[in-house]
């Protein structure tokens, strides 16, 4: 069996890089590096969410006041610096763009991102919001590396600046070429400089990953107790075993 | 005082057994019931698995009065259960590591009765109900999966219901009668949350009765595949078997709680298990109007799955797949080996079975990639092993050089 089951993991490998190509995308994305238990990296996040991307994107299955008990704020925190309509501190994260005027305007109803970061993954949502690049044959005069033609502006221009791929070309030995961004270059100087911008960036991540799962710390931190729990009771239920079983054969 | 309140316990018990037979049955299925002494670590997962349908089913309970079985509802009524209700996360996760769990368990039980020989004679028909577990499992998953109304949901089902279709002249009646619209849609997903907690639970719970009068009334295999009733002593309790209660219960406790640990781990560390168990296109709402890259239904059903797509005609696919699963229900009589235990068996079957699980796992892993034509190839291989285990089943199984088994059970 062992020889065989070797001979199988030898074969698969060879399916990997199938596997991984297919989903899309020559971007290597790259590792966002969040802290969920940094509550201040979520608050700055959160205010980030909240300038930046609730004007147009909902997050309609949280509660402002889930965010008030989970950082630590008072609802009136929340209310005065997090709620920039007339929304209630209990009421859901909702925007008052309708779907009907986002396919006029963008062409696509804006995504919800309550999950988002579930369905996306943070390195992915990291790497996008610092791929965007300057074209001027796009509605909004820019595209993005890892989503090609994204209908979304970017809405962060002024703290990251412009920038310009930098593509190269490759042939393979079929003779098809293909271009392949290799990294950006600066053409206008934004608010940040790069490393200031990727920790915004981050924060903003910090922020959608905690959004996507609010229960998570919750979570992690009852964990080591059930297992903890559940491993006392082994040696109880061992021990129970052990000696009923003294008797048998 | 101590004195009377055992006194009045003992009248109860009387007055309740002169109306219902509770001490005889508690006598007959635990005390009474005597299996073998030899039982190893493949033994644990029966338990396990009635383990399970009770969390499944206490945890869906729990999930069912704050889920919305409505196209426009059932997404943010799963996330409203993740976020505004009391432990609702818990639960859920609980409710969708357990759909995994629950297959991994009756995986290795099934797989304990193939290394043992636990569908032999006297044992087919508790193998039957066994299978017939398995297929309604499967059906109870795949409703289940719907639910959430993520697009995996929406696709997989769109995808395995459009199978219906390729049966030639009723199909695509079936697939309309069976999702009630053209597409997979709210009719859809209202009628299989019906199916989803109560017919097939129904069902599973009467099926769960039936293998367990089934094994009461045969008794339980052992490593060594040898009866232990044909050696008894004077009053008829066999020399080999031990009482179920106390010595397994406290046994099986012991797995539980070993269980209930990985179960845990995976529950609080890893509920996504890396999208093997939560899958990421499923924290996108079901979009009709956008298929996603690529469409995998979960893991437990792949090896089916990859049997399907390794056949090029449709029709006949399906067909592959459906006698993938029925030939399981007739190993009992495709086994013509003198032996039952894989401890007597000779190479052949050794190797039949070796063969037959990498076969198995490699379709499983197949099933979840992208087709290519590397993946096609082996999937074609895998699927004529797959099938070639339980065809040439009656061939080698009686050439193979078996070695005589003991007369009572060892001691391993």
């Amino acid at each position: 069996m062992k020889p065989l089951f070797a001979m199988m993991l030898l074969l698969f490998s060879g399916f990997l890089p199938v596997n991984v190509s297919a989903g899309g995308g020559d971007v290597v994305l790259v590792p966002a590096d969040i802290q969920l238990d940094d509550r201040e990296a979520i608050k700055r996040g959160a205010k980030l969410f909240v300038d930046y991307c609730l004007n147009c994107h909902s997050a309609a299955l949280m509660r402002y006041s889930r965010i008030a008990q989970d950082l630590g704020m008072s609802n009136d925190e929340v209310s005065s610096q997090l709620i920039t309509t007339d929304a209630k501190v209990g009421e859901m994260m909702k925007v008052a763009m309708t779907a009907e005027d986002a396919k006029r305007w963008f062409g696509m109803a804006m995504p919800d991102l309550s999950v988002i970061a579930r369905a996306r993954g943070v390195d992915w949502l990291y790497t996008y919001l610092r791929s965007f690049y300057r074209d001027d044959s796009r509605p909004w005069g820019v595209n993005n590396a890892v989503f090609k033609d994204v209908g979304m502006p970017h809405v962060l221009w002024e703290l990251q600046g412009l920038q310009v791929p930098i593509i190269e070309s490759h042939t393979d030995e079929q003779g098809n070429t293909s271009e392949v961004i290799r990294g950006f270059t600066l053409v206008e100087e934004g608010l940040l400089n790069s490393a200031e911008y990727d920790a915004v960036v981050r924060d903003l991540v910090t922020f959608l990953a905690y959004l996507g799962e609010p229960s998570k710390l919750q979570r992690l931190a009852l964990g080591k107790w059930v297992l903890l729990f559940l491993a006392g009771l082994l040696v109880l239920t061992l021990l129970l075993k052990k000696e009923y079983w003294r008797d048998i054969r | 005082m101590f004195d009377k309140i055992l006194r009045g316990l003992g009248d109860l018990r009387e007055w309740a057994d002169e109306r219902f037979p509770v001490t005889a049955f508690w006598q007959d299925h635990l005390v009474k019931y005597y299996a073998p002494k030899n039982l190893n670590f493949w033994y644990f997962f029966g338990s396990l698995a009635f383990l399970m349908l009770v969390i499944q089913l206490v945890t869906g309970i729990f999930l069912t009065m704050n889920y919305k079985p409505t196209a426009g509802t059932a997404f943010a009524s799963v996330e409203y259960i993740m976020r505004d209700v009391n432990w609702g996360w818990l639960i859920r996760y609980i409710h969708s590591t357990g759909a995994s769990f629950f297959f991994i368990v009756i995986y290795l039980h099934m797989f304990r009765a193939l290394l043992y020989g636990s569908y032999r004679k006297p044992r087919e028909l508790l193998w039957v109900f066994g299978m017939l577990i398995f297929v309604v499992l499967m059906a109870e998953a795949f409703m289940g999966y719907l639910l959430p109304w993520g697009q995996m949901s929406f696709w997989g089902a769109q995808v395995i219901i459009s199978l219906f279709g390729a049966i030639p002249y009723i199909g695509d009646e079936l697939a309309l009668w069976i999702r009630g619209d053209f597409v997979v849609a709210d009719a859809t997903l209202n009628r299989f949350f019906a199916f989803h907690v109560i017919a097939f639970p129904l069902l599973l719970i009467g099926l769960v009765l039936f293998h367990m009068i089934a094994l009461h009334s045969v008794g339980s295999n052992n490593p060594d595949g040898i009866e232990i009733k044909k050696h008894k002593d004077e009053n008829g309790v066999p020399l080999d078997g031990i009482p179920f209660h106390p010595y397994y219960t406290v046994k099986d406790l012991v797995g539980v709680v070993v269980f209930l640990m990985l179960f845990s781990a995976v529950i609080f560390y890893a509920p996504e298990m890396g999208g093997w168990f939560l899958e990421k296109d499923n924290f996108v709402p079901a979009d009709p109007l956008k298929t996603p890259e690529h469409i995998a239904p979960l893991w437990y059903f792949t090896p089916f799955y990859a049997i399907l797509r390794a056949v090029p005609d449709k029709f006949l696919g399906v067909v592959a797949m459906g006698a993938s699963i029925v030939v399981l229900f007739l190993l009992p009589w495709l086994d013509r080996g003198r032996v039952r235990s894989v401890r007597y068996r000779g190479l052949w079957f050794k190797w039949a079975l070796g063969i037959f699980v990498v076969s198995f796992v490699g379709l499983a892993y197949l099933g979840t990639v992208a087709a290519s034509p590397l993946a096609t190839l082996f999937s074609r291989i895998f699927s004529v092993l797959y099938f070639a285990f339980f065809l040439l089943m009656p061939i080698y199984s009686k050439l193979d050089k078996t070695k005589p088994p003991p007369e009572r059970v060892t001691g391993k």
